[in-house]
């Protein structure tokens, strides 16, 4: 679930209990305030959620250093993703991966696309602190797969909140050279969408939030329509 | 309350799951590593996160690598708890890490291809090869999580088997001894029925 504009879009708990019983495969809880304002996430609702989820789960936002991952994980999150901290202190990345095994060690790229190709941003919650990082995506990719990432959560920011489809051509790009699980994010708009993802093979899951909390789709109808697509899901 | 089962404590972080999927089907629980709760109780779960060899470490250091063959309750081990029940696994810091030797063969890292990037992470379908108390009313069309980079191959103790680039054990069971490579506690209703499943086999 992901939180932008600061919208508030329900209780955490009720959330995570509808999209429980929708099937939703897993749920990732972005604290997308908690990097620029340099404060980690409150660890209490992450018990709270855990206690009700029987579908895995990942934190992401604020998490710096091997003590925050742990108290995220011990609070029953299977998975920490990190984003702008590991690009202030990539060797992060490293230390995760070899406290808790990189299956736990999600890295999300924000990722602009620039004349040159593509570019990583950093600080996207906070609109005055984004900033052009200057390094190329794709070699941040490399990077952060040789570091441990076990997973990568590509947010296509020129695609995201514009509703009009993944970002096809980043994500082929990205996930020719991704050895990990590539999930891609921004752009979900209608069902067709997730279904030209999967065609594509451009990533191996699809992360969407708007769509979801503003119930223009219902996780149980997409299912239905990605599988008359011939595309396996679970259900 | 009388205990239902004891969660022997391998040290890794993720144990919170396991133990609220548990309470979610109202068993006791212990998480411990005391040899005597362990020998006691009905049944045992062997969970593991991290590596076999930081796993195999700390469950030396407690004694556990000798007390847990001789066990002769119910237990189930789960991810990297269901690999340690191997003779051997490929991931070691230095050559194999010798496991716990309860079922022959050897965990071996799991090959990845562009169709299929290692961790394997996510939802398959188990084909079931022998009926099992612990499979009951599991079918073939249900989907289990999974999370793993190695993987236990397909042998005489396997009951279901899944596909991803390749067949590996997904249950096993010799004797008392059983093991889900996917994690049952965040597998949603098929998850939940074979963790019911364990809790009545006595």
């Amino acid at each position: 679930m992901k939180f932008k504009e600061h919208r508030v879009v329900g209780d955490i708990l009720e959330l995570a209990q509808r999209y429980r019983d929708q099937d939703a495969d897993e749920l990732v809880f972005y604290d997308i305030t908690a990097s620029p304002e340099n404060r980690s996430v409150d660890r209490g609702w992450i018990a709270r959620v855990a206690r009700v989820l029987d579908i895995p789960f990942c934190v992401a936002g604020g998490i710096r250093s091997v003590e925050d991952a742990e108290a995220v994980l011990n609070a029953g999150a299977e998975k920490v993703s990190v984003n702008s901290p590991a690009l202030a202190d990539p060797a992060l990345i490293d230390r995760l991966a070899a406290r808790f095994g990189s299956q736990c060690v999600v890295v999300g790229i924000d990722s602009q696309t620039t004349p040159e190709g593509f570019s990583v941003y950093q600080f996207t919650g906070d609109p005055t602190r984004s900033r052009d990082t200057r390094r190329d995506t794709l070699q941040w990719v490399r990077e952060v797969q040789d570091r441990g990432a076990g997973e990568i959560v590509l947010n296509c920011m020129a695609s995201d909140g514009v509703r009009k489809g993944y970002d096809l051509v980043q994500l082929a790009a990205v996930r020719a050279i991704c050895r990990v699980p590539l999930v891609a994010s921004g752009g979900a708009g209608a069902p067709e969408h997730f279904a030209d993802l999967f065609k594509a093979k451009a990533a191996d899951a699809a992360l969407a939030a708007s769509v979801f909390h503003t119930g223009a789709i219902a996780i149980p109808d997409l299912k239905t329509f990605l599988k008359s697509q011939h595309i396996e899901v679970r259900t | 309350m009388a205990l239902d089962v004891a969660i022997i404590d391998s040290g890794g972080a993720n144990l919170a799951s396991l133990v609220h999927a548990l309470d979610r089907l109202d068993a006791q629980a212990v998480v411990t590593t005391d040899h005597e709760l362990i020998l006691n109780a009905p049944r045992v779960l062997l969970p593991g996160v991290g590596s076999a060899g930081n796993a195999m470490a700390r469950l030396s250091a407690a004694g556990l690598n000798v007390l847990i063959p001789k066990l002769t309750q119910p237990l189930l081990g789960i991810c990297l708890g269901m690999q340690l029940l191997f003779d051997t696994s490929e991931e070691g810091e230095s050559g194999d890490t010798r496991c716990l030797g309860i079922i022959p063969g050897r965990v071996a890292r799991m090959p990845a291809s562009p169709d299929h990037p290692v961790p394997h992470m996510g939802w398959n379908r188990l084909r079931t090869v022998q009926a099992d108390p612990l499979l009951a009313g599991i079918t073939d069309t249900e989907y289990f999580y999974f999370v793993h980079s190695f993987a236990a191959p397909v042998g005489l103790h396997s009951l279901a088997v899944t596909e991803y680039g390749g067949e590996f054990s997904a249950v096993v069971r010799r004797d008392n001894f059983r093991g889900a490579q996917f994690h049952p506690e965040r597998s949603a209703r098929p998850g939940a029925r074979l963790l019911a499943n364990f809790l009545k086999i006595t």
